[in-house]
């Protein structure tokens, strides 16, 4: 439980330009730690530098390469499309069906992959944390950015979309910058939380592919949170993506129905409180990653 | 910060605990388990988590005070499990202790592995900007030594290669290349990082060495006491996670090798004839305690014995042995001299001259017989160990011999050529150049 104060960290940024043992480090157990943010800022290069690690692994040795982020989504929202769309007859309010499908998948696909991702991202770096010193919230918020890029090629292929259906996005669609930052901070609430428990309990390698699969199916990403009966509506805000791909669908598509307040002030609130406590968590827990990783 | 500026390092009453995991004790049987889970799935995962995970506390590090001056090299020994490789996470931040407090002042950067984060599906090129990342570089300082860090490594022309497909020698090349070029004020290795060919292995040493010339401060962990005497002023010696000498190089070295030699020797007793052999000490010709000698160097084995009855007419014999079996032996069965009788304390030395063999790992070995006793007293075994250093490029030695033709002996004799075309060639092991700068005694 060791800590760090005090410290001139200018040296850290502009290196030796300036006269040496400027530097002070403290490390003392048990105090609170406030070297640890300026860490951050100083590391923040390889931030950047494991975004784009991730980015340039992870389509090496592949054949259509970052044409695999198009395709993915394109097949889930025919999958998703026919059975919801078509099979089961799910209400459209006069949209077309993939259009809803994929403002739903957008935001979905973007938290299931960040949370996956960030919560292995840890234990997949375990020899960069057991042989070098930075702050491990670099890892963890960088994997949740490199699934935000992918979120962001997926964007692309809505445009085209819409293109194709000669779709022209109301005016809400301003509100959208804040609905994709509530997205980032479900995903990195979550992912905080799972990297951080994933360390001790590998058991959450097992239970974040079910969180995937059947969040799916519980999130309304098929169909409209519309098609839930009024009086289950409440409940079945408290899970946040709901709100999030509400929000998504309502901003980028608008549609008859106003937005659900309700279900975006849950989402609001269980976003911040999943950030704070997932910072709270990973913090509390980090200085024995080490070991026990 | 004025007062403390003096010190890059200091260590106040360091400790680190550990709770290492126990086996379950007894399992009742999977029936049992599914009964109870079922039953109360709370408290079931609670006991069985506990369970899984009973621990027991231990102390790899305790109470360690240290004060490093800007500038001193100072080496860290000590035995497997001493402690060393904690202090040294503790150092660099990697783990915190749970005691105590540490001071830093300077740009720090440790080295316990390199090419830690190399993916091997990324470049070489790619691998030296991640890699000067994760060691805390800027672009902007990573672009700016990007060439000399390529031309230290000597695999230009394999930059643009996936990692996954370097040979390991290419590999750790280029890995300590980018840590090479950490510019710390502080810098803690460990010297298991030195790894690779011997020129490399040397390279390695020498850049250490040029730190500590450039007057930077250097915390050096080796499993090798003669790197430390070469290369450090101060020595730290760890003992069952706690300080145990402090002080200047030379001297702890050589309190460490005798204290290695005397555990070595601990089982070496025989109660029926009074006779317990305490250590036994390798010395080199200058008569400095010594596990790492050159081709041709003279081996100095020193025995110290404790006779409590008389011994008369014992017979001692010494042997070298390499991995693929005996190189030579001074045996008194054989040559027929003997000291007359033991009694009390004291030490028999045998030198072996100019002795040329082969850089590898060897072992000594004791027994002692007597004239008059029918079975051994001290039965033949390994009783201390040393390694033959050195690259063979410097004797003359070229091609494939490293590989192959170094395991199919340990001893090469000096020996002459006299080719068909009538020239001759003499070759012997002895050591004409020096090693390494800095590392060459």
């Amino acid at each position: 439980m060791a800590q760090i104060i005090g410290q001139s960290t200018r040296q850290f940024f502009i290196g030796s330009l300036e006269k040496p043992h400027m530097t002070e480090v403290l490390v003392e157990a048990d105090r609170i730690e406030r070297q640890y943010w300026r860490d951050l800022w100083r590391f923040r290069e390889l931030f950047f530098f494991l975004v784009w690690r991730d980015l340039l692994v992870r389509y090496k040795q592949t054949v259509v390469g970052v044409s695999w982020s198009l395709i993915r989504p394109f097949l889930t929202m025919v999958v998703l499309t026919v059975v919801f769309g078509k099979l089961g007859k799910m209400p459209a309010d006069g949209l077309p069906y993939p259009l809803l499908v994929f403002c739903g998948m957008l935001p979905w696909q973007f938290f299931s992959t960040a949370i996956t991702e960030s919560g292995n991202s840890l234990v997949s770096n375990a020899n960069m944390i057991s042989k070098v010193y930075f702050p491990r919230l670099v890892i963890t918020v960088s994997s949740v950015m490199t699934s935000f890029v992918d979120f962001l090629i997926s964007a692309i292929f809505l445009v085209a979309l819409m293109m194709w259906y000669r779709f022209i996005p109301p005016i809400q669609v301003l509100c959208l910058p804040f609905l994709v930052m509530l997205a980032v901070g479900a995903s990195l609430g979550v992912g905080l939380w799972i990297a951080a428990l994933m360390v001790e309990y590998r058991d959450f390698r097992f239970i974040v592919p079910f969180i995937v699969q059947f969040g799916l199916y519980l999130s309304p990403v098929g169909f409209q949170s519309s098609v839930v009966p009024p009086r289950f509506r409440l409940l079945y805000s408290l899970n946040p993506m709901v709100g999030i791909i509400d929000g998504f669908r309502w901003s980028l598509l608008g549609g008859r129905a106003p937005i659900y307040r309700q279900g975006l002030v849950i989402s609001v609130i269980e976003v911040a409180s999943l950030i704070v406590s997932g910072i709270w968590y990973f913090r509390r827990t980090e200085r024995t990653f080490a070991d026990v990783i | 910060m004025s007062e403390t500026t003096e010190f890059a390092i200091s260590i106040e009453n360091v400790g680190k605990r550990y709770s290492i995991g126990r086996q379950r004790s007894s399992d009742d049987g999977m029936r049992h388990a599914i009964e109870s889970a079922l039953r109360a799935p709370r408290s079931w995962l609670r006991a069985r988590h506990q369970q899984n995970t009973k621990k027991v506390d231990f102390w790899a590090l305790r109470n360690v005070s240290a004060q490093i001056k800007h500038g001193e090299i100072v080496g860290i020994i000590g035995r497997n499990g001493a402690g060393k490789s904690t202090l040294l996470k503790v150092l660099s931040r990697i783990t915190v202790p749970t005691e105590g407090r540490m001071r830093i002042n300077g740009r720090i950067a440790s080295l316990l592995e390199v090419g830690t984060g190399f993916h091997p599906e990324l470049t070489g090129r790619e691998n030296v900007f991640l890699n000067g990342a994760i060691l805390g570089m800027s672009r902007a300082e990573i672009v700016r030594k990007f060439d000399e860090i390529v031309e230290f490594s000597e695999i230009e022309e394999f930059l643009d290669t996936p990692v996954k497909r370097y040979s390991s020698g290419m590999y750790v090349r280029l890995a300590f290349s980018v840590a090479a070029h950490l510019d710390p004020e502080i810098l803690i290795v460990d010297e298991v990082l030195a790894v690779g060919d011997s020129s490399f292995q040397k390279k390695c040493l020498a850049k250490i060495a040029s730190y500590a010339q450039a007057g930077r401060t250097v915390l050096f962990v080796s499993h090798n006491p003669d790197a430390v005497r070469t290369l450090c002023q101060r020595g730290i010696w760890l003992k069952n996670g706690h300080l145990y000498r402090d002080g200047k190089a030379d001297e702890i070295i050589e309190d460490y090798f005798n204290d290695i030699a005397i555990e070595k020797c601990q089982s070496l007793s025989n109660t029926e004839h009074g006779l317990s052999i305490q250590k036994v000490l390798l010395r080199n010709e200058r008569g400095q305690e010594c596990s790492r000698f050159f081709p041709g160097d003279d081996l100095v084995v020193e025995v110290h014995y404790d006779a409590q009855k008389r011994i008369e007419n014992p017979i001692f014999a010494l042997g070298v042995a390499g991995k693929n079996g005996p190189c030579f032996t001074s045996n008194m069965l054989l040559d027929g001299h003997r000291p007359r009788f033991l009694e009390g304390t004291g030490t028999l030395t045998c030198t072996f001259k100019s002795v040329p063999l082969l850089p590898q790992d060897y072992s000594v070995k004791l027994g002692v017989k007597a004239e008059n006793v029918i079975d051994t007293i001290v039965a033949y075994q390994e009783v201390a160990y040393f390694t033959v250093a050195g690259d063979l490029a410097e004797y003359g030695y070229k091609g494939a011999f490293e590989t192959h033709a170094r395991h199919s002996t340990a001893v090469v004799v000096p020996y002459e050529w006299r080719l068909p075309d009538g020239s001759t060639v003499a070759v012997s092991l002895n050591r004409q150049a020096p090693v390494l700068s800095g590392w060459e005694r």
